[in-house]
Order: structure tokens, then C-alpha cells, then sequence
């Protein structure tokens, strides 16, 4: 039997190679979606293959990494993605989002500043972000090559017409250097300006979509909007019930089916260090503590 | 003639060297005008740098057409050097190139010799590598674009000496355009076609 | 006092334990051999080899047994090993007209040189359970025969002598063969992407869509030219050898519909191509896919795209069923961030529609 013997970082030089052509015209086109030709995976397109060959083709042994799935350093799927790298590059590992060289997210961007240096890769499941108004590839390349985002802002417009605000409220879509309109991936939209003029670069990896795009550092990155209804972020007003922190994005917690619920941080690195650092919240407990399940 | 026993030899260690090439130059990719340097090296055919040969071996491949000009194609030892080790076709039409090669930017080929792409698959496009002079010392250029933090100063000896006056195209072609990386010995600096000459050149 | 849930790494260990235990089922029952799989469960193995790109009867019963009898997932397990697997580069083309034939059948003609050879099929069986086989049974041996002296030149070919059917393309030794599998896709795709795609495609999506088209969702008058089933020998140029090096042989089926005629004023008509082609026996899949084919000509024969079946972009796109399970079963992942947006929009949404009814009624009862 053929008994498989894999590469570093698990893909072939090769496929390597080709995505990493890849990644320089998306660095040198902002915003733009190049197509690559993308691997199958050993995990399911959908679980974030896009997001782990661009970081499977950027990683190198003295990197280190982070991997998060809704802002959580300790979802299932988070912790298979770095377990496959732990295994197939043998890198360093980490939850501190300061320490790492690379993070692959899925669905958050940290609440920490990521400074330069660091590579943000995002996983996207849908990279075209005009897909939903146009389901056809011929038409929105067209679109996108002649900058015609009419129906972009019509679609925007009639939201506001029905429920008088932009009822997108995650992937919301953005300007990349005045050109390109993006899909951000399925970031709530209070990640958005967190991309702008961002001191790290950001790759985006589709895997099953077959496209690699990029935001390069201190690149303008601007949240569609209209005059009168101009881009807002959207949060819970309470504070994080561990830490007591009033900048992060939460997670509702429905703790019993009376209508109970508390608000935490979804980061849970930026949680944690919080709490290390002294700052409560209402429910505060020791943070560390394991509860297994499964 | 040389044998392909006598050719320079590649990378010692294709996999890492490879990655941290790679990493060089997507980082100078990443920051326009900055330099970075390239630390896996490997033999340099001819008149061929040390940074261009270790992209060569990290980036070329079967399905990536390189141009190579007079000074690169003088001999055929870095033709040779590049089937050898990337098995790369060499093309002579410039306007099919994923690479152009130019050992002697002095004659540099009108841009539009090469491919800029098209608006709807603008990364279809040749990327420039130009062995320069120096990228320390000369006369000094202030740039602004996407990866720069405001402005940068690149001082550098670069011929052709107008080359920031022809890339200027760069910004009528956008989405269309092309992306040159500047090499001398083991520092590169990118200047993708986002970036604009603020100062100088 | 809440404490946030952690110990996912332990939960995935012990579910892929858990996982393992099941597969086993009940350890009194003997377990199943790779042999028997590929043997007795060959149909299966079949489908694993065609939608997973890679003829090995083995490592397809391999993953057979290890996704559980998934086959689905079974291909999935295979695509993702033949990704890694180097490229020497690729073989000439098959001949099928020199096919080993076990199985070859024609509706177009009542008799064909080389006969019709009804071969091993489920066809005329009559699909009633057959308690025989619950406790072991041993078939008779199968009958043996005088192989006929004469060749079995494919129907479409007889057709193309006289010109009644659309030549097929000559193979352009020099052309480069398109793989979907190394570049990115791109619309329009040519032909031999397209048969490239489908032969990779879901069984069952084919099947509906070429279902479709014979109920009339862009219809082709279809008729069953030829479905042949046996060995082909395949063969390798290698560059340093400079000559065809037999690799082994194949067992392949191919089916070829023959079409509704086209013409036109400078054109004589004549009948059109549909084609299937697949690892092992695949008669289902063969036949799904040469009427799929002959509807994703509708572009290049100019028929007006009505119908699913017609275009290209829609069937492309959703024909594989790695990628479909995988963008389906995603839904599964969290997404409690993305949902804590939307519900918080909603609970936004609601509060002022609230606050807009309300205040015409507080209104009406000032007055």
C-alpha cells in the first residue's frame, strides 16, 4: 500500500509555491481575489482549508502561532487547526496574541492592536462579497473589473427602506484602498475598523472558493455606508462579566431557561489577561479552572 | 558549455530555505521601500545576485514563464541554471512573462512590453526583478501607498533612473499594472503597483 | 459564579475513541478485511475510485472501512491522500475501442459487430430480497464461452463512418490536458474541464440533473449509443525513455449517448455527442454524465441555457461533493459571534418597531 509521507507544514513545495505567487499579487492588488488553485484538504472545505494552506505556505519553524475561532483560542475547531500545524511543522504554539507571529482566525479579529510583523490569516468561506446580490462568477468579475458596486449600495439602501438601518451585521462589507469592495469574512461588524490602517498584514484564504486576497499594512479599509446613515459598531452596552471590560465584544451566555443570561468576552486571550491583571467583572470566577466535557 | 554537473547548485535545504526566502520577500511585498534581506543562499550563476537566485528557486516553477534580458541571456548558463533547478520555461515574448529577469536595468524594455494583466484578472501579470546597483546609498526617493506607514525614503542607485517616472503608469492601469522587486546582492526592495512616488526618483 | 468552559482538545480525543469503537461495532463479529470490501463490496469501491480521482482498489476499501461504509467520505479520505501524491506526468490516452470488453450493450442497433454483451448487471434481475444470501452462498461458476474472433468497434464509430454523428475531437498530443485539480477554475470552461468535473462529481447530483434534462428541463433526445465495460491497457511516455511503457490496465466504463442532430445551411445534419467515462463499473454514473455533457454543450451548439442542466457555472460549481458536505456541515462549527450580531441587530429592530407602534397608540389616547 501506498503509505503517505507528508512535507513540512504538510503541502507539497509545489502547491507551495504557487500559493505563495499567490499571496504576493494579493498583497500587490488590495482587496483583490486572486484564484489559486486550492488543495484538498485532510479537513473538510468549509472547516477552514482556505485559511490553513495560506498559512501552511507562510509558516516557518520559527513562527510562532495562534489559532482562534470566535475569538476563542479554545473552540474545537481551533484547537484541531493548531494541533495539525503542531504536528506537521513542529511550531510554537500560543493563546497570547501579542507573542504570535501568525494567528489564523475564523470570525474575529483580536481585541488587541496587532502590531507590525504579525500576518493575521483569515479563514472565508464565501470571499465574494457581491455572491448574495449576483450568484454568478462572470458577472460579478465584471463588476469588480469595471469598480461598478451599484448594486452593492442599492442592496444597503433597501435595507435601510425596510428597517431603517444597514441590516448587515456581520461580513459587512468594505472599500479596500479605495478600489476593491471586500467581504471582511464573517467578522461581526464591530471588527470592521479594527482592519484599517491595521499595522499587520491580513491574508484571507477561501479554500473551497479557490481564493487568496490581502489588506496590506496601513492600507485605508472603510465599512460601506451612506452619508445619513453612517457606519456604526454595534455592542452590547453592559461590560465583559469577567474581566469588567467595556471595549471587547461579548458573547451572550443563556445561563438558565428563565431568561438568565451574562455577557463575556469573546476574545478569551484578551479576557484572561484582563482578569491576570486584576480587572473583575460581576461573575468573576478563578479563570483557570478545567470543566471537561465529551 | 558548462555540464549540469559544473551548474551552481540550488538551496541546501529546499523546503526552509524556500519559506524564509519567501517570507523576505513578502514582507518587502508587504512594506513598499523597505529592505529586506535574504538569508538562504544558494549558488549564482553568471552575473546572476545572490536575492535573485534565491527568489528564482523559491518562486519559479514549470507554470511560470521567465523572461530573461541581453545581460541574463548573454550566456547560457543562467537559462541552463533556471531549467535545471526550477524547470521554468524560458519564454522570449516578454508580454507572456510571470517573471522578467533583468540583469542590466540600463535597457530596461518600455513597460508595456510586459504583461499588466487585465481588469478582470489583474494578477495575470509579469512581476519585474531588477538587479540594481545599490539600495543604500544614491539619491533618495520618497513613496506613499497600501504597507507604507505615510511615507518612506528609499535611497537607492537604481537604473533605469527613471524608472519611478515610467512606473507612474502604474497608477492610470490600476487594477492593471506591474510589480517590480529591486535587488542588489543578498537586500530587496518591492515596489508593487500600488505604490506612488511622492518625492524624487 | 460562571467559569468558562474549556478541556476541547480532551473532548476531541475522546470523541475520535469513541469514533474508532463505533467503526469496530460489536468485537464478537469478525472484523472486515480490505479484500472482502474490495471484493464483495466492489461497486462501492468503484464509486470511491471515480469521485476520488485515484484508481487503487485497495486504499479505496481502506477508506471504505475506515468512513464507516460513508462513501462519501470515503472519497473525501481519498482526495485528500491523492493531493499529496507527486505528479510524474500524464499517460497517453486510453483507447476504449480496444477495450477488454466484459459488459456492452447498444440501444441504437439491434445487433452490432462484436454482438451485445449483456456482461455482469443488475439489469433483469428481478430486485427481490434473496434470503440465500443472509448465511453464506455459493453461486455456481459463471458460464464460459468461445471468446468471438471479431473486434467490437464502438457504435458511435460505425455512426461516424457515414458521417451521421459528430466527429470526435482528435486528441492533440501536444495540447496541454487542463486539470481542475492544479489551476484555478475559470468560466467559460472548455470541454475537457468540464468532463473533468463531472467525471469527479456526485453520483447522485448527476443523476438528477440528467433526469432533469430527459423530463424536459432542457431536453437532448437522448439515446443510449453504447455503454461498454472492461479492461484498458494504459501506457507512459517517459521523456528519457522516448517510448510507451505499458502500466498496467484499468477497468473503465464509458457510456456515449447519441443526441439530437444539429445542422445548418452549410452544415449537413447529423447526430451529437453526449459522453461518461468512469473508473470500475459505473453505469449509472456514466450515463448521468454523458447526458449532463451533451446539456453543458448547449453554449458551444448554440441551444438557448434554460434549464440547470445547461449551465455550466451552476453545475461546476456544485457538482462535487467534497466540497458541498464540507460547506454544508460547516454550519455545524460555532458561529455564536456572527449570531450574537445578527440577534443583537434584531433585538434593535424589534425594540423600535416597538416604539414606533406604540407611539400612535399613546397618541390616540391623549386625544
Amino acid at each position: 500500500m501506498n503509505a503517505p509521507a507528508y512535507n513540512f507544514a504538510y503541502l507539497d513545495e509545489q502547491t507551495k509555491r504557487m500559493i505563495r505567487r499567490a499571496i504576493l499579487k494579493a498583497i500587490a492588488i488590495p482587496g483583490y481575489q486572486v484564484p489559486f488553485a486550492s488543495r484538498e484538504m485532510p479537513m473538510p472545505y468549509g472547516w477552514g482549508t482556505g485559511g490553513v494552506q495560506v498559512t501552511a505556505a507562510i509558516l516557518g519553524p520559527d513562527d510562532v502561532l495562534k489559532v482562534i475561532d470566535q475569538g476563542s483560542d479554545d473552540t474545537t475547531n481551533a484547537i484541531s487547526i493548531r494541533k495539525f500545524f503542531g504536528k506537521t511543522a513542529g511550531v510554537a504554539t500560543t493563546t497570547a496574541t501579542a507573542d504570535a507571529t501568525v494567528i489564523q482566525t475564523r470570525h474575529r479579529i483580536p481585541e488587541a492592536p496587532l502590531h507590525a510583523g504579525q500576518v493575521l490569516v483569515y479563514q472565508v468561506p464565501i470571499p465574494e462579497p457581491l455572491r448574495f446580490l449576483e450568484p454568478r462568477e462572470t458577472e460579478t468579475r465584471r463588476m469588480h473589473a469595471l469598480g461598478e458596486y451599484g448594486l452593492m449600495h442599492v442592496k444597503l439602501y433597501e435595507d435601510i427602506a425596510r428597517f431603517g438601518h444597514i441590516a448587515t451585521s456581520y461580513a459587512y462589507p468594505v472599500k479596500v484602498n479605495a478600489r476593491y469592495v471586500m467581504d471582511p469574512s464573517p467578522t461581526p461588524k464591530f471588527d470592521n475598523p479594527k482592519m484599517d490602517n491595521c499595522p499587520a498584514l491580513q491574508l484571507f484564504g477561501a479554500g473551497r472558493e479557490k481564493r487568496i486576497y490581502a489588506i496590506p499594512p496601513h492600507t485605508d479599509v472603510v465599512s460601506l455606508d451612506f452619508e445619513d446613515h453612517p457606519f456604526t459598531r454595534y455592542r452590547f452596552d453592559a461590560p465583559c462579566a469577567l474581566c469588567g471590560a467595556g471595549d471587547s465584544y461579548l458573547d451572550e451566555i443563556v445561563t438558565d431557561d428563565k431568561g438568565g443570561r451574562m455577557f463575556v468576552c469573546s476574545d478569551t486571550d484578551y479576557c484572561e489577561s484582563r482578569q491576570q491583571a486584576g480587572h473583575r467583572g460581576s461573575e468573576s470566577a478563578a479563570p483557570h479552572k478545567e470543566r471537561a466535557h465529551g | 558549455m558548462t555540464t549540469v554537473a559544473e551548474l551552481p547548485a540550488g538551496f541546501a535545504d529546499k523546503v526552509l530555505s524556500a519559506q524564509s526566502t519567501f517570507r523576505s520577500v513578502m514582507d518587502a511585498m508587504a512594506r513598499p521601500g523597505s529592505i529586506q534581506r535574504i538569508a538562504s543562499m544558494a549558488g549564482t550563476p553568471d552575473t546572476m545576485m545572490r536575492g535573485t537566485a534565491a527568489i528564482a528557486l523559491t518562486l519559479f516553477d514549470h507554470d511560470t514563464p521567465v523572461w530573461l534580458d541581453g545581460r541574463m541571456s548573454a550566456t547560457a548558463n543562467i537559462a541552463k541554471w533556471l531549467k535545471f533547478h526550477t524547470s521554468a520555461p524560458i519564454v522570449a515574448d516578454s508580454s507572456i512573462a510571470g517573471f522578467a529577469l533583468v540583469g542590466d536595468p540600463q535597457s530596461l524594455p518600455a513597460l508595456d512590453r510586459f504583461a499588466f494583466g487585465s481588469n478582470e484578472y489583474p494578477d495575470r501579470s509579469t512581476t519585474l526583478i531588477l538587479q540594481v546597483e545599490s539600495l543604500t546609498d544614491g539619491p533618495t526617493t520618497e513613496l506613499r501607498g497600501p504597507g507604507i506607514d505615510g511615507t518612506v525614503t528609499l535611497r537607492a542607485s537604481i537604473q533605469p533612473q527613471d524608472l519611478f517616472e515610467r512606473l507612474v503608469i502604474n497608477a492610470a492601469l490600476f487594477p492593471r499594472g506591474i510589480d517590480v522587486v529591486l535587488v542588489h546582492d543578498d537586500a530587496i526592495v518591492a515596489i508593487p503597483r500600488t505604490t506612488r512616488l511622492v518625492r524624487g526618483g | 459564579m460562571y467559569v468558562a468552559v474549556k478541556g476541547g482538545e480532551r473532548a476531541i480525543e475522546n470523541a475520535h475513541r469513541l469514533l474508532a469503537h463505533e467503526r469496530r461495532g460489536d468485537r464478537d463479529v469478525p472484523e472486515l478485511s480490505l479484500a472482502q470490501i474490495a471484493e464483495q463490496l466492489s461497486l462501492g469501491v468503484d464509486r470511491v475510485m471515480t469521485e476520488g480521482s485515484l484508481f487503487d482498489r485497495e486504499l479505496a476499501a481502506l477508506a471504505i472501512k475506515q468512513a464507516r461504509g460513508d462513501l462519501i467520505e470515503a472519497i473525501f479520505l481519498v482526495r485528500a491522500f491523492r493531493a499529496t501524491l507527486p505528479r510524474f506526468g500524464a499517460t497517453e490516452p486510453v483507447d476504449t475501442g480496444t477495450m477488454q470488453v466484459r459488459r456492452r450493450i447498444s440501444s441504437t442497433f439491434k445487433d452490432i459487430p462484436g454482438g451485445q454483451i449483456l456482461g455482469p448487471t443488475f439489469d433483469y434481475t428481478h430486485r427481490l430480497l434473496d434470503p440465500q444470501l443472509a448465511d453464506g452462498f455459493s453461486p455456481d461458476e459463471p458460464a464460459t464461452g468461445e471468446a468471438p474472433a471479431m473486434a467490437t468497434p464502438r457504435v458511435t464509430d460505425i455512426l461516424g463512418r457515414d458521417g451521421l454523428i459528430e466527429p470526435s475531437p482528435a486528441a492533440d498530443a501536444d495540447a496541454p490536458v487542463a486539470d481542475l485539480t492544479r489551476e484555478p477554475l475559470n468560466f467559460p470552461a472548455d470541454r475537457d474541464l468540464r468532463l473533468q468535473n463531472l467525471a469527479r462529481a456526485d453520483e447522485g447530483f448527476l443523476l438528477a440533473l440528467g433526469y432533469s434534462s430527459q423530463r424536459g428541463y432542457g431536453r437532448n433526445h437522448p439515446f443510449a449509443g453504447e455503454i461498454r465495460f472492461g479492461e484498458v491497457e494504459v501506457e507512459f511516455i517517459a521523456e528519457d525513455a522516448g517510448f510507451a511503457i505499458p502500466l498496467g490496465s484499468i477497468a473503465l466504463t464509458e457510456c456515449q449517448m447519441v443526441n439530437q442532430f444539429k445542422g445548418s445551411a452549410t452544415e449537413a445534419p447529423c447526430f451529437t455527442r453526449g459522453y461518461g467515462l468512469a473508473f470500475g463499473q459505473s453505469e449509472r454514473k456514466t450515463m448521468s454524465m454523458a447526458l449532463v455533457d451533451r446539456s453543458l454543450r448547449a453554449r458551444e451548439l448554440g441551444e438557448e441555457v434554460v434549464a440547470p442542466g445547461q449551465d455550466e457555472e451552476f453545475v461546476m460549481s456544485h457538482s462535487d461533493n467534497v466540497q458541498a458536505t464540507g460547506f454544508v456541515e460547516h454550519l455545524k462549527l460555532p458561529h455564536y459571534v456572527d449570531f450574537q450580531s445578527e440577534l443583537g441587530l434584531l433585538r434593535k429592530l424589534r425594540q423600535e418597531f416597538a416604539d414606533a407602534n406604540e407611539a400612535p397608540q399613546m397618541q390616540e389616547a391623549a386625544e
